[in-house]
């Protein structure tokens, strides 16, 4: 079956969203996946809200997650969650700061990278092609930094559902 | 970049297609969507360079190709229009390496002033046009559009559109491809002048020759065209362009489809096979109804989409609600939070002069084009670039005394260079009875774009140091009468101050305001102490060369 994962992620422009999905890309793109992700960034330097789709499976053929199609909304900035709540299915998950604990989300800076832990405890991709894929986007002094948010969204998310 | 498949956006896929044709001249002008394709030709090591403006690119790109280098020519769709004189007249003549032109189309205006179709252009001009809807097919098109144009002598249109420029998707480069290794013909100079020389006794046969080559490119489209069949049902088949034929794919994934690859001149002979042995024929194009006018004109039988789906992109779900003949209204997706000039930005001090002085602002395209927005709302035209001078020269002409002294006319540095140069000889020549007041917003860099270079930084698109337009000497030595530069250390209220003084008077006046741009504040010190550095170690320059 043509099971295609769909995340949506959003925030303000200079947060990183853009960064954040070419890493997502590049991970799935790395596990195997056929991939296709694609946002609209014209104005997206001068703060205004920024979206980026990503989708992977054996085939994709839309480069647009639909509306109401959503398996995941990543959202940076709470302001942005209602501007996207419509694309997340039913049943799909919401990732956002406030699901993080203070411990998760000490590197301001890697917020972008700390919720892509969070989200990696919802998809099929290995440990080993985030980390890779982490490493092709980011420049070489960023690479510890962001490991470690990546790790720390990725046990906090971790813990979150531990309670549940 | 290598033979292995990559995750490309369709801008860095033409760029390596582009490196892999032996292209050994990139240029163009800066616009989103289309930006990055010499951005990453120039960071693959090809050879790349922006243009003043559209127009002077294809003139350069025309050049290259006569003298027998494969060119490469980008542009977003508005950069057409600039372009358009030259490139009616490049398809009559006879090229000797092949010249592509790419024009980025920008349906729903995600960064652009109207969401004209540019495949109008294609059956205007006469140029075969390629469309392809991925970053493979716009690898695999940029190639292809190499091979048409040299079988054919003529320049090639490649559109595309933002969501192919910018959706990043698997492409597969070609086995074989090694970067510097001669792919197409030699530069060389032969001379040929009937096939040059579009006076009219050269051009007239030069028409019909174009017109047999088009008879000839639909025929070979038909027969071997870039065009795929996904075979399906035949209760309902699709017959798509673009990004379209991906949508149509995902919406309706029973039905047989029709992908176009070559938009012009088109296969109708596939298509009327293929539209013959189904019931129900729809046709799913963005934009205007192009597709489906060609296809009514010719006789064959297809749906257009309903007249509102002309506006905006199209999407899976738009696809599924034509598909559905539903005609209830769309669902109107929730408004997110609109662009602003960055926290200190340059350009927010001009606009509050501007709106405090009361001002009419014949504006221009750019950054400063958010100085319309509050708190500012300190611009009253927008058109395209460059005409901020001209329509501000038109509304001093004819507007009343009192009126006609608050016009200013407001125009960025890239786009003064762009075509504001011709707007000042305007103000020269023609000078209102009021006189006339132009400011250009000199932040050192195309900031609207992604802060590329141009002729008024002195830096080629690879940031290295060039020649350098100055636009004080420029302006004064085309005869403006007034020329005032207010730069970054200029006490507060000067510009106010300078302002009233300059719009009290009769005179034609030009004022440059000169703060970098801060996002690229940083790029430009990087930048400047690199050239300082070189200049500094390098052996003292040979003079009697
Ligand atoms: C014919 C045409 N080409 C390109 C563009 C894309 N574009 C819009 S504004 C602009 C230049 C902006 O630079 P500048 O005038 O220096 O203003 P800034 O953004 O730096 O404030 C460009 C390239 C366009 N709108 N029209
Ligand atoms: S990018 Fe530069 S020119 Fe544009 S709004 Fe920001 S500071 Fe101003």
């Amino acid at each position: 079956m043509n099971t295609v994962h769909n995340v949506v992620i959003a925030g303000l422009g200079g947060q990183g969203v853009i960064k954040a999905s070419d890493i997502l890309a590049d991970a799935a793109f790395r596990a195997g996946y056929d991939v296709k992700k694609s946002e609209l960034h014209g104005m997206s330097q001068r703060g205004g809200s920024v979206s980026s789709d990503v989708r992977f499976g054996p085939q994709v053929w839309s480069p647009m997650v639909p509306a109401g199609e959503a398996d995941a909304l990543v959202v940076l900035e709470e302001t942005q969650v209602e501007v996207n709540r419509g694309v997340l299915r039913p049943d799909g998950v919401l990732i956002g700061p406030e699901l993080l604990d203070a411990e998760a989300l000490k590197n301001k800076k890697s917020l972008n990278v700390t919720l892509l832990g969070a989200l990696s405890t919802q998809l099929p991709i290995a440990q080993e092609h985030w980390l890779a894929a982490i490493h092709a986007n980011l420049a070489p002094k960023l690479h510890k930094l962001n490991e470690q948010s990546f790790s720390l969204g990725r046990a906090a998310a971790e813990r979150v559902a531990a309670k549940n | 970049m290598s033979d292995s498949p990559q995750l490309l956006s369709g801008d860095e896929a033409i760029a390596l297609a582009a490196l892999h044709a032996g292209v050994r001249l990139g240029t163009g002008y800066p616009g989103t969507p289309s930006t990055e394709i010499l951005e990453t030709f120039d960071r693959l090591g090809g050879r790349a360079q922006w243009s003043p403006n559209e127009k002077v690119a294809l003139e350069v790109g025309l050049g290259a190709a006569f003298g027998g280098a494969r060119t490469l020519v980008t542009m977003k769709h508005v950069g057409l229009n600039v372009a358009a004189d030259p490139l009616f007249t490049a398809a009559y003549t006879d090229l000797v390496a092949g010249l592509v032109v790419v024009s980025a189309d920008d349906p729903g205006m995600a960064s652009s002033q109207n969401e004209q179709d540019n495949r109008h252009y294609a059956r205007a001009a006469a140029v075969p046009m390629l469309e392809p809807m991925d970053s493979q097919e716009a690898y695999d098109f940029t190639l292809l559009a190499f091979e048409v144009s040299e079988r054919w002598h003529l320049p090639v249109l490649l559109r595309i559109t933002t969501r192919v420029c910018h959706a990043k998707t698997v492409v597969r480069p070609q086995n074989g491809f090694q970067a510097g290794s001669p792919v197409g013909p030699e530069p060389g100079f032969r001379r040929d002048i009937p096939a040059r020389v579009m006076i009219p006794a050269y051009a007239k046969p030069a028409h019909r020759r174009l017109r047999q080559k088009l008879a000839e490119i639909a025929a070979w489209n038909d027969a071997e065209g870039p065009n795929r069949i996904f075979a399906g049902g035949s209760e309902l088949c699709l017959i798509a362009t673009g990004i379209a034929a991906m949508h149509a794919r995902e919406a309706a994934p029973q039905a047989s489809l029709l992908t176009i690859g070559m938009t012009y001149p088109l296969p109708l002979e596939t298509i009327r096979t293929f539209a013959e042995c189904c019931e129900r024929v729809v046709v799913l194009e963005e934009g205007d109804p192009v597709l489906a006018d060609a296809l009514k004109a010719a006789g064959i039988a297809a749906e257009g989409k309903p007249e509102h789906y002309r506006y905006g992109e199209l999407n899976v779900a738009r696809v599924r609600r034509i598909l559905a003949g539903d005609l209830s209204p769309e669902p109107v997706p929730p408004k997110g939070k609109p662009p602003e000039l960055c926290q200190g930005c340059s350009h927010r001090g001009v606009f509050e002069v501007l709106r405090d002085l009361n001002c009419i602002v014949a504006g221009d395209i750019g950054c400063y084009t958010l100085g319309v927005l509050p708190p500012f709302q300190a611009m009253d035209t927008c058109v395209c670039m460059g005409a901020s001078i001209g329509v501000g020269l038109g509304l001093r002409h004819v507007l009343p005394e009192a009126e006609a002294r608050r016009v200013v006319s407001v125009i960025g540095d890239s786009t003064f260079v762009h075509s504001g140069i011709t707007g000042l000889a305007e103000m020269v020549y023609n000078p209102p009875a009021t006189g006339h007041v132009v400011l250009i917003l000199d932040n050192g860099t195309t900031a609207m774009t992604g802060q590329q270079e141009h002729p008024g930084t002195g830096r080629t698109l690879s940031h290295d140091p060039t020649g350098r337009i100055h636009f004080e000497d420029l302006a004064r030595a085309m005869g403006v009468q007034n020329v005032h530069l207010v730069d970054f250390q200029a006490a507060e209220g000067t510009l106010a101050t300078l302002l009233k003084d300059l719009l009290a008077k009769s005179e034609t006046s030009l004022v440059v305001t000169r703060q970098p741009c801060v996002l690229a504040a940083p790029k430009i010190r990087f930048y400047e102490k690199a050239a300082a550095d070189r200049s500094a170690t390098a052996p003292a320059a040979v003079v009697d060369d």
